[in-house]
């Protein structure tokens, strides 16, 4: 369900590093608990945010979220097509689903985030 | 601890998502909320809605009673029809709104929202010292089934020994329901032909498993709370605590038809006199948001940078794709194409007055 190759944040995002830059999204148990999202508000590119900062927000028909940094740094692209098909965060939250790709501005804060094992626990599964 | 309806363990097993609503475990959404909302509007779907209260009013006073304390002609009502109506505080706004069944000449059933069945009952309890007429709280007796939909005549009509097909909009009957004496009533709430079935707890699990077996080659699907809300939207339909409550009148929630001030006496009917003759100062509108942003219950409603009124609610709608509202707006701002602007997160988001209801079906 929470693949192990990602972090987790306790606001329900994930983030993949990969040479030194980041992509990240929301978790699949956050689809789940919003249901059919119909809107996500992507950050600007460019945009500089600190670890926990609301850098963006789901629309789900029921309820409303914010997107939380998992870490610090940059917003380096974002991904545009969630515009018509924001539904491909429900299908495919940790693939297509992504929200943007971030620089980080501090590595070392990646140490704070959970692995999948620690993640599932900490939703209670 | 939240109550359970005697369907509980069905949700369950079907997968639902359960969440508590007005003090009840209620199933918020099986498949998923669009996907529900759409078998409605296109098959059908079936609702538990054994939270709703029941009271019964009865005695040689139940119809003067039921008038004292409602804004709708209840004198109008002949047994087997069935009523929306409001039961008024003196100030002529919302205790609750109900749906008053003429079981007899002088014998109501009140149905009544979860969430106020309590209070409900002991208002009219109060109100009824010194009359002719007893009044009881039924609700436990009774499981509710929704079965809402263009389908739902198709799959309900095998599962009743009595023909259902000329049973009118606002009628009901008593009938057997899979062997099981009910309440069969052509009423809903989301804007589609449907039924609402009245059964003994008892019998519910079975008539719920009989009608979605019925269903299944129909495109029946169980749906939740969520599709249910955004449904009743699409519907202008007013949801109790939201659109409505103890702080509006009946005309401002733009319930005219169901003020009938020539009945005689009831409670705030001079309160409600008073408005319709001056007129009011604020409305329930209908609105759509042409950005992609959803307005939701509780945002303030602005008009030049000034809060002028307060969304009550809000969603993005399912069949019509649109985001859309009802919103509580001054006078001078009623009229559809009035442009005004909902506080989204800090943003004046562009809003526009439309017609409503959003959404008709087609007959």
């Amino acid at each position: 369900m929470h693949p192990t190759h990602l972090r987790y944040s306790k606001e329900h995002e994930w983030l993949h590093v990969e040479q030194g830059k980041g992509t990240m999204g929301i978790t699949d148990f956050a689809q789940h608990e919003l249901g059919d999202i119909v809107y996500v508000e992507l950050p600007e590119p460019g945009r500089q945010f600190k670890a926990g900062e609301v850098i963006g927000t789901i629309e789900s028909v029921k309820a409303v979220s914010e997107i939380y940094a998992p870490v610090s740094g940059e917003v380096l692209e974002v991904n545009s097509a969630l515009g018509d098909e924001p539904q491909k965060v429900n299908r495919d939250p940790h693939g297509e689903g992504w929200i943007c790709r971030v620089s980080l501005a501090d590595s070392g804060e990646v140490g704070n985030l959970m692995d999948a094992a620690a993640y599932e626990s900490f939703v209670g599964k | 601890m939240a109550r359970r309806t005697p369907l509980h363990a069905v949700h369950i097993a079907a997968g639902a998502r359960m969440v508590e609503f007005a003090g009840w475990e209620m199933p918020v959404q099986y498949s998923g909320v669009i996907a529900e909302h759409m078998a409605v509007r296109q098959a059908a779907g079936i609702f538990d809605v054994s939270h709703m209260g029941e009271i019964v009013a009865r005695g040689p006073e139940a119809l003067a009673f039921v008038q004292s304390l409602t804004s709708n002609d209840a004198a109008k009502l002949v047994p087997g029809r069935i009523q929306y109506s409001a039961l008024t505080t003196p100030a002529g706004t919302f205790v609750d709104d109900v749906l008053v069944y003429c079981l007899g000449e002088s014998d109501y059933l009140l149905v009544v929202n979860a969430g106020n069945a309590a209070k409900d009952f002991a208002w009219i309890r109060e109100h009824a010292a010194g009359r002719d007429v007893v009044v009881e709280d039924v609700s436990p007796q009774w499981a509710q089934i929704a079965l809402q939909g263009p389908r739902a005549l198709e799959i309900l009509r095998p599962k009743v020994r009595e023909p259902i097909d000329g049973l009118r909009y606002y009628s009901f009957m008593m009938a057997e329901v899979d062997g099981a004496s009910s309440i069969v009533s052509r009423t809903g709430y989301t804007g589609e032909d449907g039924f609402e079935v009245y059964c003994p707890a008892d019998a519910a699990p079975a008539i719920w498993n009989a009608l979605l077996r019925e269903g299944e080659r129909h495109g029946l699907k169980p749906a939740g709370l969520g599709a249910r809300d955004t449904l009743r939207l699409e519907a202008k339909m007013a949801l109790y605590g939201n659109d409505i409550d103890d702080t509006t009148t009946v005309l401002e929630a733009d319930l005219g038809w169901i003020v009938q001030l020539e009945k005689g006496e009831f409670l705030g009917r001079d309160v409600l006199l008073r408005q319709r003759d001056a007129g009011i100062e604020r409305k329930l509108v209908g609105f759509q948001v042409p950005g992609r942003s959803v307005a939701r219950h509780g945002y303030p409603a602005l008009s030049d940078g000034r809060r002028v009124g307060t969304v009550t609610s809000g969603s993005f709608a399912p069949f019509l794709q649109k985001n859309i509202g009802l919103a509580y707006l001054p006078r001078g701002m009623w009229e559809p194409g009035t442009p005004f602007a909902v506080e989204i997160r800090g943003r004046a988001e562009p809003a526009v007055v439309v017609p409503t209801p959003f959404y008709k079906r087609q007959r």
